[in-house]
């Protein structure tokens, strides 16, 4: 039998490397430091020598003692690693299989253009109004300034449900409708479907327009062009877009002008969107006109205001670079899934 | 309206270039659509004479001309069938450049040619005429033909707002550029012609509102068959009028120019006097266009003695108008009411003249019309006037209007003077309307009140009749683009914000995570959708439907959703998920009802193929998971329900607080078939205002104690449903959570039956539940159900 303490544990630091498993580790433990292991049997032997050699053997033997837990503890804990390793490298999985589940949908560009006006304009203090589809005659027209003999009425321009009643042609009638419900100031916009008796590759009888009314009693002209600019520009997230007025007309504002704005397709340079001008057309808007005010009972000297439409559709269609307006009724699921 | 730059600029001539004056046109609110070049680029085409034509030696088809272009005669080879000797034709020069052709000195079956004789084609003035362009006998040899043919000059078509009537002639385009740019106005003024005939037609006006203005006289000897000068032509062609007889050319150009529309009449068709009346009921009148019209009493006519001859200032009668070989006529210029215009509106009938009368035209300038027409007249076709009779009325008031400049200033938000503004309408009016206006200020104002001016509108601006449509030639006048834009300065009040209130972007971006596509369909739908998807035998129709596919108001989505589905399964998509937010109509006691209602359609595999997954077909109770998502945390009963569109034993009613908000449910098999589709889609409509409830959460103590579980399975009939035993639950452990985890039929379970498993959850807050506390309460709950359903416990 091995008495030497030093090569007993050089002996068990060669066997612990050599084993390769946690049980033959603990076995080989056993013969080292259980019952009647090497080491234990040194210990034994220990009362049988003279006090001196007691003490010299006696810690000689304590070191290889602890050399051999030590070398079984890292052994034990190389063993470990290597096996949670193994796991590890057995458990992998291919990452780049798809993951599982439901698709996502999605919002309709129209949509998400109404919603993303929303929210511009919500910064400013504008507040959301809706109003009825079909409309009567003195919603959709007289209170908005427009006249019977107006060829707008005329059936080849809007839809008739009946004699009183007729399909929107426009989000205006909207703004009556605030108005007669609630006291000035008023800060909205209304947005919403509206139709007319139109269909070809860039009218559609059924369209979206938004619609704009701040009145208060000191609104003025250049507010309405700081805002309607302001909202391009935010809107387009473009800060140097430009936006011009030109005069125009509308039975409900006066003065009117048409929204232009920097082709965003051409940078202005023209091209076939613009019709080679560099401006696109986006709206048209004014200040409110006194015979609208007055048919709502309010004070035409006291209070001004600003009102301004634009095409829903048009919008979109500017934004995402969509070349058919009928694009956005077909509900083609190819269409859909390119707005998420 | 189209108008050609260079007459433009006989009238009024900026130093502008072509885009620079479009620009000032456009900006000043007439906006200019578009400029198109009467010509192409192209140089080196002449004025020639053909002097020879011989057959070409070795081409059937070919002439061999000796032509005089100004300068040794060239020998050119033709081929064009209307060539001969002496014609007058456009002659393309050696190195001249046409649209596509280079011309070159080259040999033609083998004979030299120096040159090209033209069409109308090939200079690229007109599309369809073939054929050399036959010019004139006295058109200068040797002379450019963009120089003879006024080729240099370009067509602006100007799109005009209804309010500027007074720009619907040559006159008022120019007097607004004179107006813009202070160039001076050249305007073409009429001489008064001499009667030299005492010829006239007793004029009677009945109608007196409807035209408080009727000019007439008549013209003998005229010769109608001689074309009009080609200037005139040239100008009318160039505003898109086709040039006809020179009687109806005149007449037309005077329109062009003036904006006043007129019309000949033949003398010799007329019978009788000229009577302006509105027409009888039923009257009939044959017009120029070829139609055949009935009137009612709206319409304004002239008449004879017989009856209509003309739709005043909408289109003459056929049988009095003016042809080739008319040789005295009755010629009117007379100034009729936009109202009455519009109220006469026919269908289907526009024409050139109604669309300025319903606008508005110039009264102030109809003598000056009818004396141009005729100094006009006279001199393209000869002939001698008779004066011209007169019946006036009361014409339309030009009263002075209150223009305050603190006005102007707080609606433009820019500063003004007196002085400024005073400026800017003598620039806008001629200097006799604004003297004219300057009078009138003048009788009115006191001296004292230097806020406030009077300003006078001239009589063609129908549109100026309040104080802001003077606040708006201003603000156009001193140019919309020197008007800044200002971010404005207003009250901070924060706008409310509701949380019990889901917003309507936060409905669609809960559906949409669910993996449906948000669709947009038309509110007016198929009448056969409304019987089919809601039992609506009586929809509300339209009374002028663009299709008839497209005639009833929808009063719920899923036709339009039904609809989607058939069209995307007909292009090669095999899983669908849409979803609509809609106005739906229906009828009320005072006109209609909208309610806004959110529709889902789910058609194909549950999930989207997958590879650890087999694909499992979308069912009923996915779609119910999906609904249920939305309405959370409010829970909705679901109850069973008939619908029309969907199938009786697969549908529920979706109820809340005892209302019923919305179905769900399996299209019904009949739909599927009839629309095409080969298998059922599980469909829901709700109310949006219902999804839109959302109960503010509120903080409850957590338990410190340990929550109790036990499980109980239950067989029951098949009729039972499991939402009432869910509430029986429910209502016998009141502080229990019940759920459902297991159904089973099968083996073990007889038939006609079910075993439904129930996890109950038990948490008391106050302390921990013994055992034998919660073995009461289950045994309580398992006697419940036996009571109520007859139900079994399962061991």
């Amino acid at each position: 039998m091995n008495d030497n303490p030093e090569s007993i544990l050089k002996q068990a630091e060669a066997e612990f490397a050599s084993i390769d498993d946690a049980a033959e580790l603990e076995q080989a433990k056993a013969r080292y430091l259980g019952k009647g292991g090497a080491i234990t049997e040194l210990l034994k032997g220990l009362g049988k020598l003279d006090p001196d050699a007691r003490k010299t053997q006696g810690a000689a033997i304590n070191r290889a003692k602890e050399g051999v837990e030590a070398a079984l503890t890292s052994r034990r804990e190389a063993l470990a690693a290597l096996k949670l390793e193994r796991q590890l490298a057995e458990e992998a999985l291919d990452v780049t299989l798809p993951g599982r589940g439901q698709d996502v949908g999605g919002i309709h560009p129209v949509t998400r253009t109404l919603e993303r006006i929303q929210e511009i304009f919500s910064s400013i203090g504008f507040s959301t109004a809706s109003g009825p589809e079909i409309e009567t005659d003195f919603f959709n027209f007289t209170a908005l300034n427009i006249p019977e003999d107006h060829p707008a009425r005329a059936m080849h321009d809007t839809f008739y449900v009946d004699d009183a009643h007729l399909l929107r042609t426009h989000t205006s009638p909207i703004q009556i409708h605030y108005m007669m419900s609630h006291q000035p100031p008023v800060k909205i916009i209304s947005p919403g479907r509206v139709y007319r008796v139109d269909s070809d590759a860039t009218h559609s009888p059924m369209f979206h327009q938004v619609e704009g009314l701040w009145i208060d009693e000191e609104v003025n002209f250049t507010h309405l062009k700081g805002v309607v600019a302001d909202f391009l520009q935010r809107f387009f997230e473009k800060d140097d877009l430009k936006v011009r007025f030109r005069p125009s007309f509308f039975p409900f504002t006066e003065p009117s002008a048409e929204i232009d704005m920097g082709c965003v397709f051409c940078e202005g340079e023209g091209c076939r969107v613009c019709s080679h001008t560099g401006w696109l057309e986006v709206g048209g808007c004014g200040m409110v006109h006194p015979n609208v005010l007055k048919h709502v009972g309010w004070d035409s000297e006291k209070y001004l205001g600003f009102a301004f439409g634009m095409g829903l559709d048009r919008l979109a269609m500017l934004r995402y670079g969509v070349n058919d307006l009928r694009l956005f009724f077909a509900n083609d699921l190819r269409f859909l899934n390119q707005f998420k | 309206m189209k108008i050609s730059e260079n007459w433009l600029r006989t009238l009024v001539n900026p130093e502008l270039s072509r885009d620079e004056l479009a620009h000032l046109l456009t900006m000043a609110g007439i906006e200019v659509e578009s400029i198109e070049p009467v010509a192409p680029v192209f140089e080196k085409v002449v004025v020639a004479k053909v002097l020879e034509v011989e057959k070409h030696p070795d081409a059937d088809r070919l002439n061999v001309c000796r032509v005089d272009a100004g300068g040794e005669p060239l020998q050119i080879v033709c081929g064009a069938p209307n060539v001969y000797a002496g014609a007058v034709v456009p002659c393309a020069l050696e190195g001249a450049v046409l649209p596509g052709i280079t011309i070159r000195k080259a040999k033609v079956r083998g004979i030299e040619s120096f040159g090209m004789l033209c069409s109308a084609k090939e200079l690229g003035i007109e599309s369809d005429v073939d054929g050399l362009l036959l010019l004139a006998q006295d058109a200068p040899v040797g002379q450019s033909i963009r120089e003879y043919l006024d080729l240099d000059d370009n067509i602006f078509e100007l799109k005009l707002t209804p309010n500027r009537a007074d720009c619907l002639g040559a006159l008022g385009v120019a007097r607004e550029i004179s107006a813009m740019t202070g160039a001076a106005l050249n305007f073409p003024q009429a001489q008064e012609v001499e009667a030299r005939c005492g010829d006239s037609l007793p004029v009677a006006v009945d109608a007196k509102s409807a035209c408080p203005l009727y000019l007439g006289r008549v013209i003998r000897g005229v010769d109608a068959s001689k074309p009009s000068p080609e200037w005139m032509a040239r100008r009318l062609v160039r505003s898109g009028i086709r040039p006809k007889n020179v009687l109806v050319d005149v007449t037309n150009y005077v329109l062009l120019e003036y904006g006043q529309p007129l019309h000949a009449f033949d003398l010799a068709k007329l019978s009788g006097g000229i009577r302006v009346r509105f027409a009888n009921e039923s009257e009939k009148i044959g017009l120029l266009n070829g139609d055949e019209r009935e009137l009612g009493t709206k319409n304004l006519v002239i008449a004879d003695d017989k009856g209509p001859v003309a739709l005043a200032g909408i289109m003459g009668g056929s049988e009095s108008a003016v042809s080739s070989d008319t040789s005295d006529i009755f010629l009117e210029a007379a100034f009729f009411d936009p109202v009455t215009m519009a109220k006469g509106r026919m269908v289907n009938l526009s024409s050139d003249s109604s669309y300025r009368f319903e606008r508005g035209v110039d009264f102030g300038m109809t003598e000056q019309a009818m004396a141009r027409a005729t100094q006009l007249i006279l001199e393209c076709a000869g002939g001698i006037a008779g004066p011209v009779t007169n019946v006036a009325a009361q014409l339309p008031s030009r009263d002075p209007i209150k223009l305050r400049i603190s006005r102007i200033c707080k609606i433009l938000g820019i500063g003004f003077t007196k002085e400024k503004v005073l400026d800017i309408f003598q620039n806008l009016f001629s200097a006799e309307d604004f003297a004219k206006s300057e009078k009138e200020r003048h009788s009115r104002s006191t001296g004292e009140d230097n806020d406030v001016l009077w300003i006078t509108p001239p009589t063609y601006r129908f549109d100026l009749k309040i104080e802001e449509d003077l606040v708006e030639e201003v603000a156009r006048l001193y140019g919309y683009d020197n008007i800044p834009g200002v971010t404005p300065q207003a009250s901070m009040a924060m706008l409310p914000s509701y949380e019990s209130s889901r917003t309507l972007s936060a409905v669609r971006k809960l559906i949409a995570a669910r993996g449906y596509l948000e669709a947009i369909g038309y509110a007016f739908v198929d009448a056969s959708w409304e019987e089919d998807f809601c039992g609506n035998l009586d929809p509300i129709l339209l009374k002028n439907p663009i299709a008839s596919q497209m005639s009833a108001m929808r009063s719920s989505l899923i036709g339009g959703l039904v609809d989607a589905l058939a069209f995307n399964l007909n292009r090669k998509q095999s899983r669908v998920r849409l979803f609509e937010i809609g106005a739906c109509f229906s009828r009320a006691a005072q006109g209609y009802d909208q309610k806004e209602m959110l529709a889902g359609l789910c058609y194909g595999s549950a999930q989207p193929e997958q590879w650890a997954q087999d694909a499992r077909w979308v069912d009923f109770y996915d779609v119910k998971s999906d609904l249920e998502a939305l309405f959370f945390p409010v829970t909705p009963d679901f109850e069973v329900c008939s619908h029309p569109a969907l199938h009786p034993g697969r549908s529920a009613a979706v109820i809340l607080e005892g209302r019923r908000v919305g179905v769900i449910g399996e299209i019904h098999p009949k739909w599927a078939q009839k629309y095409d589709l080969p298998r059922a889609p599980v469909l829901f409509e709700v109310d949006l205002d219902a999804l839109q409830i959302r109960e503010i959460p509120a903080f409850s103590e957590i338990s410190k104690f340990p929550p109790v579980r036990r499980d109980i399975a239950v067989l029951v009939d098949e009729k039972i449903s499991a939402m009432d035993m869910l509430n029986a639950c429910k209502s016998v452990l009141d502080n229990a959570k019940v759920e459902l985890f297991d159904l089973y039929r099968g083996q073990g379970v007889e038939a006609g039956k079910k075993s439904l498993a129930f996890r109950v959850t038990i948490q008391d807050t106050q302390k921990t539940l013994l055992d034998a506390e919660v073995d009461v309460m289950i045994s309580q709950l398992i006697e419940a159900l036996e009571k109520r359903f007859d139900s079994k416990l399962r061991v």
